[in-house]
């Protein structure tokens, strides 16, 4: 479904008012595969390169050397056409739900703006627009009473199920999940997340999941990878990754988790 | 014997346009040196407001104590005047805070923000420079200069001395809680209360600065009320733990008794939200609702509305706090019932 291929972002040396910034590889040679129907993990600490490659996947940013698939088409070589009608199939989710929907606008407008920017793609009137936006809060269980609210009125777990009715919206099929539980509370955090897995099996969503979060990769992702300074150290199934980890940088990052909170009480 | 830090029954208001919100409704604590207890709940339930009443940083008004005593070696804060406070924050108490980034000022090198602590503390206790008191001025800075170098040095900080004089940006997140660190423990305080010091670092980064923390505890005889939502985070570092709900304490003991024997309804739901090891995918359980309007709260216990074992006589009163194991107390009679059935 998403092929990257040796994937390399170079930002140049700078000159400013204060000097030289130097150059930095913020991706180096970054090949992975998203298969189709499931969720792929990218872990790293910050600074890591998470962020630049998915903006590479949603094409804000363009690769200094490597090419980046989706289903099967070189996203590079799209016409401008073409890759509005491929960004309703690619969508984000982003972690922080207080700073990403517009306080002015209210959850109508918020999640039929997608809709209303793809109408020649959905081919929604404003009547069948306001219907999704209903259903489509339904189904992320906030229920459709809340449309005319505005986004203050909501707790950080509801605007985040507000966030994924937003990119809902133009029926994607790939949804870049950018952290979107490390702002909420772990009770919290276990409903959004079982919510994306409801979702997942009811809609044939592809997840990129993107946390530094190893708890929630292990409960979330079928596939995982690491990267480390703009390297994958390593990738492989989520299982074997964390019983079987094959590289020191992996290794290294189990250790540094917090224990099992049960096994603790068992020591 | 006294405790470092005895809370009791402490009750705190905040007045806004809608009416006094009852944020803190009756916690007691009680940390003695060489423990570190780990305050956890959700947002909003006093975890910080606790932490921040013991060096009484929060205005007042809007808020107002309408009860309880923070005794710090027998005596109470609250009764304190604002002198009296200055010479006690920083000296008794140190304070660690969340974000790294934001408590630096990001317009002085390092060094002079350390020495400055440093010549404050020595204000008030002339020990911490290890000079006599009267020493000239040019003598102070210059034992507040070692003394920066000294503890950039003990928090693990490489070539101290040469990146005394560099600025806050030049240091990475996980450098800059560590000069924080050095700077809450510079005054040699008796109780550390340190509000999410890990939850803007990375997992490997926030391991070091937790065994840094343990370390330091060991090593300076302190107490430390961690603050954390990440029961992880506890299991990780703590030796006690007291679980906070909408200004109340629900549970409170040493760490073992607590995790492995979780008795509240609420701390038993905090658990269950955990993606533990063991946890298959589909079946973390969440705790529906939401904390209680504290302005109007509930009747009785506080967690009653999102309880599943509630039962209309906990709509009464406060709940009474049982004694479960030695140290272990919990706050429902539910529990206790279920227990002896």
């Amino acid at each position: 479904m998403l092929e990257i291929e040796n994937v390399s972002r170079v930002f140049a040396e700078r000159k400013g008012m204060f000097g030289t910034s130097p150059g930095v590889r913020a991706l180096h040679e970054v090949s992975l595969s998203v298969r189709k129907g499931e969720s792929f993990g990218l872990v790293g600490e910050s600074g890591s390169g998470k962020t630049t490659l998915t903006r590479q996947i949603l094409r804000l940013d363009t690769p200094t050397s490597g090419r980046i698939l989706f289903e099967g088409e070189d996203m590079a070589r799209l016409s401008p056409a073409a890759l509005r009608a491929l960004r309703a199939k690619v969508q984000i989710v982003f972690q922080d739900p207080y700073a990403s929907l517009n306080p002015r606008m209210s959850v109508h407008d918020i999640v039929t703006e997608p809709m209303l920017i793809h109408r020649g793609i959905l081919g929604l009137n404003r009547q069948q627009r306001t219907d999704r936006a209903a259903e489509l809060l339904d189904l992320v269980g906030l229920g459709p009473q809340h449309l005319y609210r505005h986004p203050h009125e909501f707790s950080g777990g509801q605007r985040q199920r507000i966030c994924i009715a937003r990119a809902l919206a133009p029926g994607p099929s790939l949804v870049l999940l950018d952290e979107p539980t490390s702002a909420l509370d772990v009770s919290v955090q276990a409903q959004v997340l079982n919510l994306l897995i409801e979702l997942q099996q009811r809609l044939g969503l592809t997840y990129f999941f993107i946390s530094h979060d190893l708890g929630v990769i292990r409960y979330l992702c079928d596939r995982v990878a690491l990267i480390y300074r703009g390297e994958i150290k390593e990738q492989g199934e989520t299982q074997r990754l964390f019983d079987a980890p094959e590289s020191d940088y992996t290794r290294s990052l189990l250790a540094a988790m917090p224990p099992d909170v049960r096994r603790v009480a068992g020591r | 014997m006294t405790a470092l830090l005895d809370i009791r029954d402490l009750h705190l208001s905040m007045h806004s346009f809608e009416g006094a919100a009852k944020v803190l409704s009756g916690v007691s604590l009680s940390v003695e040196k060489r423990q570190i207890w780990g305050l956890v709940g959700e947002t909003g339930c006093g975890k910080s407001l606790t932490g921040l009443s013991v060096s009484r940083l929060v205005r007042t008004p809007p808020a107002e104590y309408t009860g309880g005593q923070i005794l710090l070696d027998g005596t109470d804060v609250l009764g304190l005047s604002e002198p009296q406070m200055r010479a006690l924050r920083g000296r008794r108490v140190g304070m660690i805070f969340q974000d790294p980034t934001t408590n630096l000022n990001p317009a002085f090198r390092i060094g002079t923000q350390l020495m400055d602590v440093a010549l404050a503390a020595a204000k008030h206790d002339p020990a911490i420079l290890g000079l006599q008191p009267g020493a000239g001025r040019r003598a102070r800075k210059q034992a507040a200069r070692k003394l920066a170098i000294a503890m950039l040095t003990e928090v693990g900080i490489p070539a101290a001395e040469s990146r005394l004089d560099d600025y806050p940006h030049q240091f990475s997140g996980g450098m800059r809680q560590r000069v924080l660190i050095a700077m809450a423990l510079i005054g040699r305080p008796d109780l550390l209360i340190a509000d999410e010091p890990t939850t803007a670092l990375d997992v490997s980064v926030q391991a070091q600065i937790l065994t840094l923390l343990k370390q330091m505890v060991a090593a300076h005889d302190m107490g430390v009320v961690l603050i954390t939502h990440n029961l992880g985070v506890v299991a990780q570092t703590c030796t006690h733990v007291a679980v906070m709900y909408a200004g109340t304490i629900v549970e409170k003991g040493p760490i073992e008794a607590v995790l492995a024997d979780p008795a509240h309804p609420y701390t038993q739901a905090l658990l269950r939200a955990i993606p533990d090891r063991s946890v298959k995918r589909g079946q973390l359980q969440g705790l529906a609702g939401a904390v209680p309007n504290l302005i109007h709260p509930p009747p009785g216990c506080r967690f009653a509305p999102r309880c599943a074992l509630a039962r209309p006589s906990c709509l009464e009163g406060p709940p009474p706090v049982h004694t479960r194991a030695p140290d272990h107390a919990v706050a429902c009679p539910v529990v206790k019932e279920v227990q002896n059935a």
